[in-house]
């Protein structure tokens, strides 16, 4: 079946489409030296999207279906190498093709899933302490261009305890892409990491591959046994790759453009996170960068209702509101008995905080409650918010329970007396 | 009758085009075939010769030209004994049994048994000669804890059918003949445990409706106090994301005072179903001293599981929820999320090139939404026994924003509204239903007298919050201080309730009773204090005294100690006379 057809019916974005008999949907096909996917039928006419772009295709160029979906090759060789959204090297390494395992493959049954429940520790007590981040856990980072997110991923990467490093790239900026590899490399990490590199100049369908490139390879690994992380960033470029395709497709758009079956399509990368029982796991953290700053924004808001929380980073900090993890409970019970009251806690004192700081911006008078809160404030901005901080949970916790000290009386902090009674921390004698 | 057989004409995501020779319906079920899977999709569309399939399952690898079998039959489900306990796909499918076949992927086009093939205890409670209308019982098995009812199909003509034979008591297979009955006309029939009926049609085999007009007991105070539902009623929880929906259906499920329980998760994430899979069997349900997921069936078709497949998963839930209705039962249909579904309407409307409305939505989404929601209802059945189903869905509207139409289509149906807020989110205050938007129609648990007036200090309390944005703390009265204090001590011990402690978790009523008097004792007060520094003290110590109160069983020695506690410190301060 490796008729190769020489007349292109129609060339609009980056879709054509020829005429063509016994293509299979979602198969792959070779326009001139691109891969292309079908992603429609109609009769015998086919609709192809060229992974290149169609920038530069004839009419006349020669169309062959190779009668396979979409494949990624599989294997430890891959550890080490960085590869381009059709799956070619991006290094100098041999191309690969043993092995090759379909992408986009169907979901794990839920019968098969267990509760996840081991924590991942990061250093950071905005995440341990508020947001713990959990093994099989699909998390983004909420945040603007400016921010040090890719920072913060990598960062998370390094301090975790995993086998294996996934890093999908789309639409990353050259230098980010070269942070990336550098960090990796500095700190050994390199031989234990595949990369999937999108990057901004690259043809925007080959952005579209990236994500189901990188859950395809590390949803193998994870069966083999193995603790991968899978790193994606910016997914808000991987949404804007989706919507130029809806758009060139016609399709009524729902949502500012976005195609109505963003969530959906969101939701089948992100739902590939997944704790096999008896075998290894698969954690996302992921980058969503938010046009102006608006959750409200359909990638980001599509986003937050798949994913299990958000950090959202903000001002080179993680803010303790809009930032969630919802597996956190499933951890923090075994950790340490104040963990759960002390966190919400101190984040309820947080909020008043905010309250009290909007009140003075105003040019209110400060009463000795809002002195008190405005103090705690600032003390647990520095000593827990700060992202330079780096100390153990249970350090972090005791922290917590020292600023309180610092700052109220016991009966002010809305923590029950029982725990006051066990945690609070002697004051000095004057 | 020769099937009815097509061929593939067009694909375009799970939307396929199939021409085809002879006489199809619409709704009607029929099968792709593609290399040896057959692939389960439903007509939605007939145009001349050519018809629009939603196929259940992912596309890929149909060709046209592929065989297209059609069924001649609506989109069904299978109802008898054995439904209880089960986890199924939105068609149907048992997912652990799919699991033991597959492996740890589910594999399309494998479609299993959904009733499992057992034994069951058979008892006939009607004889032969006796006559039976559809809906009606003619045995009954014991399933679990219930009494499982076995009833003349609901989809046979009303009619009375007389029975002609019975099965013995005695143990028989689910798809054993265990009775024959006859029609007026003299159409034969022979039944077994099992039938089925079509998803989409309400089932009404009943005699009245009636108003849900008792209420349906959730152990959650702000709900049970201040929005209650009702048997037979129906509620929606919009919310922006994070903000507790799942949370708050979860702790319903585990704790309404219901006989069973239909958890529908309809395009969310498969985790939250794994948990309620995983805790259900170890939890006890205090009211049968069984665990809860005797009482419990599970639909899922979630996000990353076939968009065409969520549409169904929500009708297959509703169905099943009134196959237990007509059992006597009182039923409960949580669905999470309704938007989910709304979005696969939305899908397939845009592939079908249909007339958007507002955000792409079909124009039909508010009809489609209010005939899903007409189906909750408590009912008299013809033997005289009451049975109900009630609907609660969530609604996860696009930015958090309620403005939008699937919140709205939902608004206009439902008698109970619970808006979660971000900002009570984003505060942690659980559960996050803001109490002042949030309405209920239905009768709670407390005299709506009191109800109204503990919900003016709210809103007063909220009013003076406002006000001290504007003028400061320092141009606000003591009096106003105060009357703010109470409502910020009402939200905290009373509204707020922590779903992850032990004893927080659930309160039963004759406790919110309790508590609600004493807090109301405490709103309704005048106090002798002079400065609002004394006010904040005076509502830190009653708040902190509340909350412990709150976190010990009614057993516990010290539960009679805190409550007085409160008392004194009450009259401490209170104004006399
Ligand atoms: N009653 C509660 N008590 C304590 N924590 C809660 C409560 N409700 C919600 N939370 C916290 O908020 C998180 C998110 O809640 P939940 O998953 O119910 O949100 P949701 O509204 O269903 O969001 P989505 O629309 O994205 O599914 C939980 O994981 C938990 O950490
Ligand atoms: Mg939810």
């Amino acid at each position: 079946m490796n008729k190769v057809y020489t007349k292109i019916e129609s060339i609009v974005g980056n879709v054509i489409t020829v005429r063509a008999e016994g293509v299979k949907y979602n198969d792959l096909a070779m326009v001139g030296k691109s891969y292309a996917n079908v992603i429609k039928l109609d009769g015998d006419l086919v609709s192809l999207q060229v992974f290149a772009g169609a920038q530069g295709v004839k009419t006349d160029d020669p169309v062959r279906f190779l009668g396979v979906p979409m494949r990624v090759s599989f294997s430890e060789n891959l550890l080490g190498r960085v590869f381009d959204g059709s799956g070619k090297p991006r290094d100098n390494g041999p191309e690969l093709d043993e092995n090759m395992v379909e992408i986009g493959g169907p979901s794990v049954n839920p019968a098969k899933r267990i509760v996840p429940k081991n924590l991942i520790r990061t250093g950071i007590p905005m995440i341990d302490v508020f947001n713990t981040l959990v093994e099989s856990q699909k998390l983004p980072i909420f945040s603007v261009s400016g921010e040090p997110y890719n920072e913060l991923l990598a960062r998370i990467a390094m301090q975790a305890e995993v086998d294996l490093i996934i890093l999908g790239g789309m639409g990353l900026k050259y230098d980010d892409y070269l942070f990336f590899r550098d960090t990796l490399e500095q700190s050994g990490a390199m031989s234990r990491t595949i990369m999937f590199i999108h990057t901004a100049s690259d043809p925007t369908v080959e952005c579209t591959m990236i994500p189901d490139m990188s859950l395809a390879v590390g949803e193998r690994f994870a069966l083999e046994g193995k603790k991968v992380l899978v790193l994606l960033t910016d997914m808000t470029n991987f949404a804007d790759a989706l919507k130029e395709t809806a758009i060139t497709m016609e399709q009524v758009p729902s949502n500012r453009g976005y195609p109505g079956d963003l969530y959906s399509s969101l939701a089948s990368r992100y739902e590939k996170a997944v704790d096999f029982e008896g075998a290894g796991s698969l954690t996302i953290l992921a980058v969503t960068t938010m046009p102006g700053d608006d959750v409200t924004h359909p990638v980001p808001d599509n986003t937050g209702y798949i994913t299990e929380g958000q950090y959202y980073l903000k001002n080179g900090h993680i803010e303790p509101f809009g930032s969630l993890s919802r597996l956190k409970q499933n951890v923090n019970k075994d950790t340490r008995n104040d963990h759960r009251a002390l966190m919400d806690g101190l984040i309820k004192l947080y909020s008043a905080y905010r309250e009290s700081l909007e009140k003075k911006s105003m040019g209110f008078m400060m009463t000795e409650w809002d002195e008190k809160l405005l103090k705690f404030g600032q003390l647990f901005e520095s000593k827990l918010m700060d992202l330079s901080v780096n100390i153990p949970l249970e350090e972090a916790l005791d922290l917590g329970w020292e600023i309180l000290a610092e700052c109220f009386e016991p009966n002010e902090t809305g923590l029950r007396s029982e725990l006051i009674a066990q945690r609070w921390p002697k004051k000095l004698e004057a | 009758m020769a099937k009815t057989i097509g061929h593939v004409a067009g694909v375009n995501g799970n939307l396929v085009t199939v021409t085809f020779d002879g006489a199809i319906s619409k709704n009607e079920v029929a099968f792709v075939k593609t290399g040896d899977t057959m692939l389960k999709g439903e007509v939605i569309r007939v145009n001349g010769s050519k018809a629009s399939m939603q196929v259940y399952e992912m596309t890929n690898g149909i060709q046209v030209g592929d065989e297209v079998e059609f069924t001649g039959e609506l989109m069904s489900v299978e109802l008898g004994p054995g439904l209880l306990t089960q986890i199924y796909d939105g068609l149907q499918n048992p997912l652990p049994s799919l699991a033991e076949k597959c492996g740890f992927f589910l594999q399309r086009g494998v479609y299993l048994d959904p009733i499992p093939n057992k034994d069951w205890e058979f008892t006939p409670t009607a004889k032969v000669g006796d006559k039976l209308r559809p809906g009606d019982a003619f045995g009954t098995v014991p399933e679990g804890i219930f009494t499982h009812k076995i009833m003349i199909p609901f989809g046979f003509d009303d009619v009375e059918w007389t029975v002609t034979s019975i099965a013995d008591k005695g143990k028989y297979n689910v798809r054993d003949n265990i009775a024959t009955v006859k029609s007026p006309k003299g159409e034969e029939k022979k039944l077994t445990m099992v039938f089925s009926w079509p998803v989409k049609k309400a089932v009404n085999c009943y005699d009245e409706r009636l108003r849900p007009d008792e209420t349906l007991i959730m152990k959650i105070r702000i709900i049970d106090t201040f929005l209650p539902v009702a048997k037979g009623g129906t509620f929606c929880v919009p919310g922006p994301f994070g903000a507790g929906k799942t949370v708050l259906q979860h702790m319903e499920s585990r704790n309404a005072d219901v006989d069973i329980v239909i958890i529908a998760a309809c395009g969310e994430r498969a985790g939250e179903v794994v948990e309620v899979l995983k805790e259900f069997p170890e939890l006890i349900d205090p009211k049968t001293g069984r665990s809860l997921i005797e009482r419990t069936i599970i639909i899922c078709n979630t996000s990353s599981m076939p968009v065409a497949a969520r549409e169904a998963s929500v009708y297959t839930a509703i169905t099943m929820a009134e196959y237990y209705r007509q059992m006597g039962l009182n039923v409960l249909l949580l669905a999470d999320s309704t938007s989910r579904w709304a979005q696969a309407m939305r899908e397939m409307s845009g592939r079908l090139e249909e007339i958007p409305g507002e955000e792409a939505f079909p124009a039909y989404l508010e009809s489609v939404i209010a005939a899903f929601y007409e189906r909750a209802g408590k009912v008299r059945l013809h033997d005289g026994s009451i049975g109900s189903v009630t609907i609660g869905g969530t609604v996860s509207p696009a930015g958090g924003n309620f403005e939008e139409p699937v919140t709205q289509a939902t608004l206009k149906v439902v008698g109970a509204f619970h808006g979660l807020s971000r900002e009570r989110s984003d505060a942690r205050k659980y559960p996050a239903i803001h109490p002042l938007d949030s309405w209920s129609k239905y009768k709670g648990i407390i005299d709506q007298k009191l109800v109204n007036n503990a919900r003016n200090v709210l809103f007063k309390s909220n009013e003076i919050n406002q006000m001290m944005k504007v003028v400061g703390e320092e141009g606000t009265s003591v009096e106003d201080y105060i009357e703010y204090q109470k409502g910020e001590l009402l939200d905290a011990v009373y509204l707020q309730q922590n779903s992850f402690d032990l004893v927080d978790a659930a309160v039963p009523p004759e406790r919110q009773k309790t508590e609600f008097d004493l807090l109301y004792k405490v709103l309704m007060a005048k106090f002798d204090i002079e400065s609002k520094k004394e006010v904040r003290a005076f509502f830190n110590e009653m708040r902190q005294k509340f909350l412990d109160w709150n976190s010990v069983q009614i057993s516990d020695e010290r539960y009679a100690k805190y409550e007085k506690e409160i008392n004194d410190l009450f009259k401490s301060k209170v104004k006399e006379g």
